[in-house]
């Protein structure tokens, strides 16, 4: 697994960003790099910027300051001279760039499981039907639902949706995947099948950066940690000295202690 | 009372009310078409506006709908061409009031189908690089209508019937056959009996398609 000490430029770069919505400021001048095949993943109390940070990723929202590069490029904003964002089609062009999966899934109700992955392929990546379904199919295969393709979201568990969510975003090639609390809305039984398919993702090595509350799965599949707090970076390194009981970050230590208390 | 109910003078003039009744669906169906475009496009539009437009579309939308339909029809049939140089028949004058109307009312159901599709559908078009004329396409209008279509059949039958208008300025559509028959043969009971039964018949089976339509989305969702 790569460090973060790598000198090869990072895949994602994000650079003091800072964002406010009205007079709340969300995010506190964030900076973050994560290496081509590293699995980041962020952590901290709610409220503390961490869902937001992953959509300016993919300039779902935009930020105020700071600069959120992927591969180099620059994500939201046009790269010379005044800060400008960049045009619609633009920003649909980056964003296919990078995977996104949410929390509540969020699958086109009106397609099948494979016409939400082929959606993009065909309107996006230009493929024709038949090359789009072969994808599709191929990546049912690999979530464990070759035979739901032609099922409708509404007739799908909530991991076997969350799990085409996934496919739908890797189908389409991406660079990196952002995944927001993917298992937050599903029964505690059905956890385990969506972070199997993100092990596997991992073991292939796609870049993710994931919000998650599963600590366990997070110190398994995870090269680093990032701790947030207040919308700012307050801790990041290695699972196993993020996870430390007895870290010196006092706010650290206080979530790690009530989220212990709350979840064993 | 010794009135005895005699159809016979019905049936006699029933292509009166058979051509009425083509004629009441034909000027429904065009408006609805023509409505549907109106609803559509401003509906579109008001979501995506800044406030001007906004404020320009709601004035259309009140305007129709707190003023009688027979005002409307009234008002574009004499009203309008003796203010500006255009001349209509009354059934396109009734066609483009009617399209008026019902564009002001769908307007009204599409951008409440359009604001209600879940902000996570479009967050996961934007995600995988749809544009916002993609998403529109794609995500927001299939959405919309799924979640449209029971107040969109209620508002079909509900400008089926209001075609019925069209006789104030003399459209031989269902209700002015009734009226020709009532005048000429003096049986007011029967003749709107049958009209009664004919218009409640379509507008079942109205439903009854509308319906079928509904059912296959939901099963779809």
């Amino acid at each position: 697994m790569s460090t973060s000490s790598t000198t090869v430029p990072a895949l994602l770069d994000v650079t003091d960003v800072s964002k406010s919505f009205g007079t709340v400021q969300v995010l506190r001048s964030v900076s973050l790099q994560v290496a081509r095949g590293e699995v980041v993943t962020v952590i901290g109390p709610s409220g503390s910027g961490k869902t937001t940070l992953l959509r300016c990723v993919n300039f779902l929202e935009s930020y105020d300051s700071g600069s959120i590069r992927i591969d180099g490029k620059e994500v939201g904003f046009r790269e010379t001279g005044a800060r400008q964002r960049r045009s619609e089609r633009d920003l649909a062009a980056m964003r296919a760039e990078t995977g996104m999966v949410f929390q509540s899934f969020n699958l086109f109700p009106h397609l099948t499981a494979a016409g939400n992955i082929m959606l993009g392929l065909t309107k996006v990546r230009g493929k024709s039907r038949a090359e789009a379904r072969t994808i599709a199919e191929h990546w049912l295969g690999r979530v464990g639902l070759a035979h739901k393709a032609d099922s409708l979201p509404a007739e799908l568990s909530g991991g076997q949706q969350q799990r085409v969510g996934i496919a739908r975003a890797v189908a389409m090639g991406p660079k990196i995947l952002l995944l927001d609390e993917i298992t937050s809305a599903l029964d505690p039984e059905l956890v385990g099948e969506v972070l199997e398919v993100v092990r596997s993702l991992a073991e292939d090595g796609m870049t993710m950066v994931m919000v998650t509350h599963e600590m366990a799965f997070a110190r398994d599949a995870s090269s680093r940690i990032i701790f947030m707090a207040d919308g700012g970076v307050s801790a990041a390194g290695p699972p196993a000295e993020i996870l430390a009981a007895d870290t010196d970050n006092e706010r650290l230590r206080t979530f790690l202690a009530r989220f212990r208390a709350s979840h064993f | 009372m010794g009135y005895a109910l005699n159809f016979n003078l019905i049936w006699r003039h029933f292509d009166k009310l058979w051509g009425g009744l083509l004629l009441s669906l034909e000027l429904a169906v065009i408006s609805i078409a023509i409505g549907i475009v109106i609803g559509l496009v401003l509906a579109v539009w008001y979501v995506s506006a800044g406030r001007i437009v906004r404020t320009i579309i709601a004035a259309y939308v009140e305007f129709i709908r707190n003023v009688p339909l027979i005002l409307l029809v009234y008002l574009v049939f004499y009203g309008l061409p003796t203010v500006v140089d255009i001349a209509y028949s009354a059934p396109t004058s009734f066609v483009v009031t009617l399209s008026l109307y019902s564009g002001a009312y769908l307007v009204e159901v599409f951008r409440s189908g359009l604001e209600a599709v879940p902000r996570g559908q479009l967050d996961a078009g934007k995600a995988i690089g749809l544009t916002p004329w993609q998403r529109l396409l794609n995500v927001r209008l299939p959405t919309m209508l799924r979640i449209t279509l029971p107040a969109l059949s209620n508002t079909f039958i509900s400008l089926f019937k209001d075609t019925s208008v069209a006789s104030v300025i003399s459209v031989p559509e269902l209700t002015y056959g009734a009226q020709w028959i009532n005048f000429n043969t003096f049986r007011i009971v029967e003749v709107y009996l049958v009209v009664t039964a004919m218009y409640l018949v379509t507008g079942y089976i109205m439903l009854f398609a509308l319906r079928l339509v509904e059912r296959r989305f939901r099963a779809a969702r």
